[in-house]
């Protein structure tokens, strides 16, 4: 009975997305005021249905109800509530469906916050949004819907996967879908401002907190995720340059263009047409992303059912709406401002560069997750590209960025005046001496040293820059805060891989160890048996110098159903190093396989993330207080030589 | 209407056409022609994982595995080799390419070994003799020492069901 709630509700979201897709769209082109109006309450509507769609499924899992073929694949009934309720995303059909959801819940939100924007504006965003949301709507429905019977039923469903059975799964999921389809409302506005001429830049005003706010829940979506890899793979790696994590990376990487290029637009409206592009491509990442993920055309390690006719669905949606938008794109941007001239050295041309390196790394990620592909089908060939290709290409486009990060926002826009800088060039000749007298103690590589540089240049610098203009902070704290976490990010994921220690041991209940200077006890081994696996749990006692010796339980389970053995790691984290033990296999003669790695600054690297995510949200809340700048303030300052024109 | 602006609109159509192509080929799975199917196996002269010797399988029905510890698909493939080495009762020999020992023995301990034995090639010098294009790549090699099929990309449960089992089981009846 819920289930069919739910697919009645979800049949309806679908013909009220259809409806919102046209009568918005065809009003504002006629200019019928009526037709209009219809825009904020068809999303209201579609949220509901939406709500509903995704609460029955949810209650579905609750409740086990093993008729319904996806609950039966994902849910067991010795799976714990908790669990039950965050299967309902463990698999293809429920992902998208909650992909839809937070599709209408942002479509809703713009609905709420857009009375202020012209009604035909608002009709358009409105109606763009509800094409994405019919597409998707419709993919549910005709080739993965959750809502599915399974008659007769089984007794009793294959239990989610054990990987998933984490708290992990509550969060990060949602998260990095809120910030893929937050770029949606990005696109909406926008293909409304090139079907309207509103090439403006209140455009951007208006663009600018919705897609800081998708960018920040990306930003935390994608770093959960990392987190989450790190101490459930049981392997301590937390970024693997995997074909999924790409897919997440890459609109994360031309996020961070665009909303630097939206700050820049604001004031120079020759940004615009770029900012509109990269808003548009931004969520084509997001749909190409989709589409890897779920059609199985690249080989990952996340393993996704794939199935060719969803792919191709993918694809024609990924088609038309790219398609269509970039076509619209050609037609109309040459009517946007033209581009102003401005001095090589002003924070204008640094925030090009900025966006210069920033689509040169997606473009990189981009070949390197696709070339596999090429290869295959251009050549016949079946290779595989990994992470020695990405940490070849990665860090020199990354390192100047951050480097750059601290100019910009202390030279004057439109002049190159780089006289005030003097005293800035004792902090990055200090920064440049520190790290290469850290790295040649650590006797580590060129590029620990160089990473370690821009790092801390970095951090020195935006704490200087905090400083000089605190009386303005209310305005600048969102941007210290996020460039400070791109510092301390670069620190952590620079120091942890050149000084990480992994060390194999082989220990057999009541045996210890020395682990470099500290000593490793194996006080104890006992079964164990949890709601739905059964595991062994050692007890290990890590000696340490003057303080008390601390407790770490690793296990290693085997997951009933699916007879998954999964290594929980235990993790000790501190500030300054993370101790990360697993239990591996036990040999013949009862030692068991123990592999300890200490990992310095591991926790730089979440505490980078969660501060650019601060930053962000910051920004959104904050650009809510603000009022708007008076027009007069935007006019561009006049120009001085040698100049550069914007793209 | 410049047309420089049509170049994103270009590049996107392109980028379409060569998924769809991907797509629609998958499972064709067009097999590039290998020099080396019918001549005899060269040598593997490398250093071996934790061990002395390198002496590769003689007279008997073998399996070459080129992988790597930073390749994804590698880790996924692992599962299905062990099903291989139990299934058709044959020895897999691994050859981790451009890998260091210790990332190649704590990958192999962390996923499980299918491998009878693994062999170094840091350099890549081992795999150039056996024309590998890209890791992983999969050989079947006869009782002769002739090499009878090259598999390019992971070994998938289908792959090993339609066509390295039969062909194992039919060599090794030979």
């Amino acid at each position: 009975m819920i289930g069919e709630l739910g697919q009645f509700a979800l049949l309806l979201a679908l013909a009220a997305a259809v409806a919102q897709a046209v009568l918005p769209l065809w009003g504002a082109q006629r200019g019928q005021r009526r037709w209009m109006a219809l825009a904020r309450p068809l999303a209201a509507v579609g949220f509901v249905l939406l709500s509903t769609a995704l609460a029955a499924l949810v209650a579905s899992f609750v409740q086990v109800d093993t008729s319904l073929a996806y609950v039966a694949a994902n849910a067991s009934q010795e799976l714990p509530l908790g669990y039950r309720i965050t299967a309902t995303w463990g698999g293809h059909e429920g992902s998208l469906l909650l992909w839809a959801w937070m599709l209408s819940a942002w479509g809703a939100l713009v609905a709420a916050r857009s009375a202020a924007l012209p009604a035909a504006f608002a009709a358009r965003v409105q109606g763009v949004l509800g094409f994405v949301a019919a597409g998707f709507l419709a993919f549910i429905a005709f080739t993965s819907n959750p809502f599915g019977r399974l008659l007769p039923a089984p007794t009793e469903g294959r239990d989610l996967n054990p990987l998933l059975q984490d708290p992990g799964m509550a969060a990060h999921p949602p998260l990095l879908y809120l910030g893929y389809v937050g770029f949606a409302v990005g696109f909406a506005f926008a293909v409304a401002a090139l079907l309207e001429d509103e090439l403006s830049p209140r455009w951007t005003r208006w663009a600018r907190p919705w897609v800081l706010a998708a960018w920040s829940a990306l930003t935390a979506g994608i770093g959960l995720g990392s987190f989450w890899a790190y101490y459930e793979l049981g392997w301590g790696g937390f970024w693997f340059w995997d074909a999924v994590e790409n897919a997440a990376f890459m609109p994360w990487l031309l996020g961070t263009a665009l909303i630097h290029s939206l700050a820049v637009a604001e004031k120079r409206p020759g940004f615009l047409r770029w900012s509109l592009l990269l808003a548009l491509l931004s969520f084509s990442l997001s749909l190409l992303g989709t589409f890897l993920v779920r059609s199985g055309v690249v080989s990952s390690v996340h393993a996704f059912a794939s199935d060719p006719a969803r792919g191709l669905f993918i694809l024609a949606l990924l088609a038309v709406s790219v398609g269509g938008s970039l076509a619209l794109y050609a037609w109309r941007a040459h009517r946007a401002p033209p581009a102003e001239r401005f001095a090589l050295g002003s924070r204008e041309s640094l925030l090009l560069l900025n966006n210069l390196l920033l689509a040169t790394a997606t473009a990189t990620v981009l070949l390197g997750t696709l070339y596999p592909l090429a290869a295959e089908v251009l050549g016949g060939l079946r290779l595989s590209v990994g992470a020695p290709y990405f940490d070849t290409v990665f860090p020199p486009l990354m390192l100047p960025l951050v480097a750059l990060m601290v100019l910009g926002p202390l030279v004057p826009w439109a002049r190159a005046r780089w006289a005030g800088l003097r005293r800035w060039l004792p902090v990055a000749l200090g920064a440049l001496a520190a790290a290469v007298a850290l790295a040649l103690g650590l006797q580590a590589s060129l590029w620990t040293a160089a990473g370690l540089a821009a790092g801390l240049w970095a951090w020195v610098g935006t704490l200087l820059l905090a400083w000089q203009q605190r009386r303005a902070w209310r305005q600048e704290l969102p941007l210290w805060l996020a460039h400070a976490g791109v510092a301390v990010f670069v620190l952590g994921v620079t120091l942890v891989r050149s000084l990480e220690q992994t060390h194999d041991l082989q220990l057999a209940p009541g045996e210890q160890a020395r682990v470099g200077a500290q000593g490793l006890v194996f006080q104890r081994l006992e079964a164990v048996n949890g709601p739905n696996y059964r595991a062994a749990r050692a007890t290990l006692s890590w000696q340490r110098d003057g303080a008390a010796p601390l407790q770490l339980e690793p296990e290693k389970r085997v997951y009933g159903r699916r007879q998954m053995v999964m290594t929980e790691a235990a993790i000790s984290r501190g500030p300054w190093r993370d101790v990360y033990v697993s239990l591996g296999d036990a040999a013949a003669d009862g030692r068991w396989a123990l592999r300890v790695q200490i990992k310095p600054f591991m926790s730089w690297v979440w505490a980078g993330v969660l501060a650019m995510t601060a930053g962000g949200l910051w920004a959104v809340a904050a650009r809510r207080r603000r009022p708007a700048l008076a027009p007069q303030q935007l006019e561009p300052t006049p120009l001085s030589v040698p100049t550069l024109s914007t793209p | 209407m410049k047309l420089s602006a049509l170049l994103p609109l270009a590049l996107a159509a392109a980028l379409v056409g060569l998924l769809a192509r991907g797509l629609l080929q998958h499972d064709a799975q067009a097999e590039p022609p290998s020099p080396l199917i019918g001549k005899p196996a060269p040598a593997l002269d490398l250093q071996r994982l934790g061990g002395d010797g390198t002496a590769a399988p003689q007279g008997e029905v073998w399996v070459l595995n080129v992988f790597a510890s930073w390749c994804a698909p590698c880790r996924a493939e692992l599962p299905v080799l062990g099903e291989l080495a139990s299934q058709a009762g044959v020895r897999i020999v691994g050859l981790d390419y451009r890998d260091t020992a210790e990332q190649g023995a704590a990958f192999l301990r962390r996923h499980g070994d299918p491998y009878a034995l693994t062999l170094l090639d840091p350099q890549g010098r081992g795999s150039l003799a056996w024309g590998v294009t890209g890791v992983p790549e999969t050989f079947v090699i006869d009782r002769r020492g002739i090499v009878r099929l090259r598999h390019t990309g992971p070994v998938t449960a289908e792959d090993l069901q339609q066509r390295l089992l039969p062909l194992i089981k039919k060599l090794q009846h030979a």
